[in-house]
């Protein structure tokens, strides 16, 4: 179970004077925890400058029902967002939602991976970083059929209009909507492909029992904090992406 | 971790499950999958006339869902104190370039279209 602050100190020295760690975690856990903080910095940049340039952009102030695609001002975007596979239905938001769940519900097999990690149970490990593996192999097959149709975009009447988007233009709104698209989903998207071969390289080790006979399963934890690290920013760019 | 464990020990002792710990985490799941369901309740419910109203609810559940990944998940509640204020303070300076660019980029639009 977690480390509680290792503070068995002689009288009159400080915690910081050597010999026990002052944060109760190991070295790489804490180096996990600083790389994290920097990451959030980086995600954090990606997502407020998409704010910035999209509040210096006219929004949409007509009626939801009358909205329609243009280069004069920033889509709303359950309006771009609203396609499904295999049903040619509008179901706005309700494809990335199921991605959100999905993201979560591998969250929490990762977490319970760590638990049965706690407790030396190999065969638990074993099962739970499968599920989470699923669950992240799953969110990208999500995530590339979202790229798929947003390239690809909606068929339009007029045969002069653009179809789809790229980096330059989009058929969606301003061309900076694509190009932050690409950036943030993608951004966040080759996070959870590296979460997926970090959760296999773990779960490999896991089945030869190198963490069995090392002692210990601490890898399971650090790789478990990567991994909800990149759920927690999918949160994010749900709602600054696609809700707001 | 496994302090109580040897080195080299073939031996494995596995713990039986703590039920109690295990109905906890997905205790938390469940109150992530609902707070996602009323974002999405929000955002269908609540006309979009509300442009203020539905920004601040988004916002107030995602800082809840964050709070719930990175406490409990992450496990960082249950963390010494200076590691927690060690990765909390530095969000301040998220905080501040979010105002920050924000105004600037209202005032862009100022610029670009009300002038």
């Amino acid at each position: 179970m977690a480390s509680t602050p290792t503070s068995v100190q002689a009288p009159g020295r400080s915690v910081w004077d050597g010999g026990v760690s002052p944060m109760g975690v190991s070295y790489g856990k804490l180096m996990m925890w600083l790389f994290l903080l920097s990451d959030a910095f980086t995600f954090s940049a990606l997502l407020i400058t998409y704010g910035l340039v999209r509040s210096s952009h006219l929004a949409y102030d007509g009626a939801i029902d009358e909205f329609v695609f243009s280069q004069a001002y920033w889509p709303v975007p359950e309006k771009v967002f609203e396609a499904i596979p295999f049903f040619d239905i509008h179901a706005p938001l309700v494809f990335v939602g199921l991605m959100t769940f999905i993201l979560i519900m591998s969250s929490v097999t990762m977490v319970l991976a760590v638990e049965a990690g706690h407790r030396m149970d190999k065969k638990a490990v074993e099962k739970w970083m499968l599920w989470t593996i699923i669950g992240g192999i799953t969110f990208l097959a999500c995530q590339a059929w979202e790229w798929t149709h947003f390239i690809h975009g909606v068929h339009t009447l007029d045969p002069n209009d653009f179809e789809g988007a790229n980096l330059s233009q989009n058929q969606y709104g301003p061309p900076d909507f694509a190009g932050f698209f690409f950036f943030i989903t993608g951004f966040h998207g080759f996070h959870v492909f590296s979460g997926v071969m970090l959760n296999f390289l773990i779960y490999y080790r896991t089945v030869t029992g190198l963490y069995e006979r090392r002692g210990h399963y601490e890898m399971v934890e650090k790789v478990g904090l990567y991994w909800h690290f990149v759920d927690l920013v999918w949160v994010f760019v749900f709602t600054f992406f696609y809700l707001v | 971790m496994a302090a109580d464990h040897h080195e080299g020990n073939p031996q494995v002792t596995v713990i039986p499950p703590d039920k109690e710990k295990i109905r906890k985490l997905w205790k938390v799941a469940g109150i992530l999958a609902i707070i996602t369901a009323i974002e999405f309740a929000v955002a269908f419910l609540v006309p979009h006339e509300f442009s203020n109203t539905r920004v601040w609810l988004f916002i107030g559940m995602t800082i809840v869902k964050a709070a719930y990944i990175v406490g409990e998940f992450m496990h960082l509640r249950h963390e010494a104190k200076v590691l927690i204020w060690s990765i909390l303070i530095p969000v301040i300076f998220i905080v501040w370039l979010l105002i920050a660019l924000v105004y600037e980029g209202m005032a862009i639009s100022d610029l670009r279209f009300s002038l």
